[in-house]
């Protein structure tokens, strides 16, 4: 089985953000950016299924490299996992839309022959919506989002999709498809950096021209303003050591009737 | 045509899901602001169980199909795109749930209108819509108009009170028929959530903890500190999903919803997904080293300190 993964970056979740001066944007210059955990998850799922399976299944990773983010780094992390294949696409623009994306990935997995995609259920940036059923309508194939576990059973995928209240359910998929994961059946493993050198050294990353594909925008809506959220009715900021806020929030329980 | 179309949803088959009338509530403004309809969309093999407490809409669109028993993103796909086909409606809206994010992506692209996705405001002003979408994990609010072009928003759920799109009756139906396409994907068998050692939904006190307690080495701490508050241990997501804790402990939108009398989330950063589930507990006590962490905004009362120090503080003045 062919499993390609196509990733995108997002900013560090942990990273505060600004307005960039138009606010229309968040400002990219001083922000780190990550790989979207959720295509991390993608990744994740696709090994452990390779491993479960052992038929000698190949995994491609194809990533978005708008150059403010560490793109060959994160590929060599994806082999030293057990990735087999890397694709970079470059000179992305900035604050791609996933309309764009879904048209760039899609051009390219047109032309590759592929058996499922895995791809994040969704990314910090998906104003527009999220990608996989956006790339499986692309590319005229099923496509299932908020995945949390992949297996192969005679020939279809096996998966489990997440709805509210913990409630799940098992659906059984023709491929080729399009898998948004939400979550990997384990958690995304870490690989020591000696494991990732020693990646850097046995893998190739094969660069895609931009050029080649199609990045149509597809209809879009108009940005008026990106700001942070209204601050009305912010918490009261309870001050001092933790020994003090520790009492004043069992004074404040009190009031409330709560005695411990 | 130029009205507006509320996709509703079901999992269970007796009831719609209580989104949808969040879903609803948001669609009578916006129709209200257009000077149109609000029509009720109601898929199902059977759709008559649903349609119940639909009066807020002025009509309802019921689409039956055996391939719309169970959920199914072609055949629900597909149904909705029939929908836009024949009705061109000035708004569709759907929800951001297992479902939303199954149909609508797939609708946009096959039906070429824009999508809006994460919605929690929609601004009506003359006949342009500006729809307001919560990203980057809460931190920004990003405002998009759609002009005055027909457009897809995906609206997030707990942005509108269900109370508000919940009213007695059924207004007129119309039936629409349309072809299966469920090929490609089966339904297979729906497993409920295990029951497991507590129900974090009957608990008056919780001690929610997030990311920030780091490693699963550290729960024992925070077990430590909730019992002393005679609170049930509960979680955001990140640590259910690295297995250190039970599926039955995770609050937010994949997880349980819930109203204790006392929520202390430590170490939790208040992302969209996690406040859903937490927002309507009586008090909420946020601990956390990020001052301008969401959470905070949602809170009652507010630490911006370490929970490895204030947790155990905490424990030590409850004993």
């Amino acid at each position: 089985m062919d499993i390609a993964i196509p990733v995108r970056t997002v900013p560090d979740p942990v990273e505060e953000l600004e307005p960039d001066p138009d606010g229309t944007d968040i400002d990219r210059e001083w922000t780190e950016f990550v790989l979207n955990e959720f295509d991390e998850h993608a990744i994740e799922e696709a090994v452990l299924l390779k491993e479960r399976r052992d038929e000698g299944d190949t995994i491609t990773v194809v990533a978005l490299d708008d150059g403010l983010a560490d793109v060959d780094q994160m590929l060599y992390t994806a082999a030293a996992k057990g990735v087999d294949r890397l694709v970079r696409i470059g000179e992305i623009p900035t604050g791609l839309s996933t309309n764009q994306a879904a048209s760039i990935f899609g051009s390219y997995l047109a032309d590759s022959d592929f058996d499922a995609v895995f791809t994040g259920v969704q990314s910090a940036e998906d104003r527009v919506g999220q990608l996989a059923g956006m790339l499986g309508k692309d590319l005229d194939v099923p496509h299932i989002s908020v995945i949390t576990e992949v297996l192969v059973d005679d020939g279809r995928l096996e998966v489990e999709k997440e709805f509210a209240g913990g409630v799940t359910a098992t659906y059984a998929v023709e491929t080729p498809a399009v898998l948004g994961i939400q979550a990997a059946s384990e958690p995304p493993r870490y690989v020591p950096v000696s494991q990732i050198r020693r990646a850097m050294r046995g893998a190739d990353i094969e660069e895609v021209d931009l050029a080649d594909l199609d990045s149509g925008e597809g209809p879009g809506s108009e940005v008026v303003s990106l700001h942070e959220p209204e601050r009305g009715e912010e918490a009261e900021m309870i001050a001092g050591s933790p020994e003090d806020a520790s009492a004043e929030i069992v004074e404040i329980m009190s009031e409330h009737g709560l005695e411990v | 045509m130029s009205d507006v179309y509320a996709v509703t949803e079901h999992q269970a088959p007796e009831a719609l899901d209580g989104v949808s009338y969040e879903l609803l509530n948001a669609g009578r403004a916006a129709a209200d602001g257009l000077g149109s309809d609000l029509v009720a969309v109601v898929l199902g093999a059977d759709t008559d169980p649903y349609l119940d407490e639909l009066g807020v809409a002025d009509r309802v669109v019921a689409v039956e199909d055996d391939s719309l028993g169970e959920f199914n993103p072609l055949a629900y796909a597909s149904a909705v795109e029939t929908v836009v086909e024949e009705a061109d409606p000035r708004l569709l809206l759907t929800s951001v749930t297992s479902i939303g994010m199954d149909v609508s992506p797939r609708v946009a692209r096959s039906t070429d209108r824009p999508l809006v996705s994460y919605v929690t405001d929609i601004d009506v002003e003359g006949d342009g819509v500006v729809a307001s979408s919560q990203l980057y994990g809460g931190k920004m609010f990003v405002d998009s108009s759609i002009g005055n072009e027909n457009a897809i928003l995906a609206v997030s759920r707990g942005a509108f009170e269900a109370d508000g799109g919940r009213e007695a009756g059924t207004p007129e139906v119309e039936e629409l028929a349309v072809e299966p396409a469920a090929a490609g994907v089966e339904f297979v068998e729906r497993h409920e959530p295990e029951a497991g050692d507590v129900d974090i939904t009957r608990e008056d006190r919780l001690l929610a903890v997030g990311r920030g307690i780091e490693d699963e080495e550290n729960l024992p701490m925070a077990e430590d500190a909730a019992a002393a508050m005679g609170a049930a241990l509960a979680s955001s997501r990140p640590l259910t999903d690295n297995g250190w804790l039970p599926k039955n402990r995770q609050v937010g939108k994949s997880g349980k919803t819930v109203t204790p009398d006392l929520y202390i989330a430590a170490g939790i950063s208040g992302a969209p997904e996690h406040i859903e589930g937490m927002k309507d507990a009586d008090l909420i006590i946020a601990i956390n080293t990020d001052e301008e962490a969401p959470i905070f905004d949602y809170a009652d009362y507010g630490v911006a300190g370490d929970l490895f120090e204030v947790l155990p503080a905490l424990q030590d003045q409850a004993e």
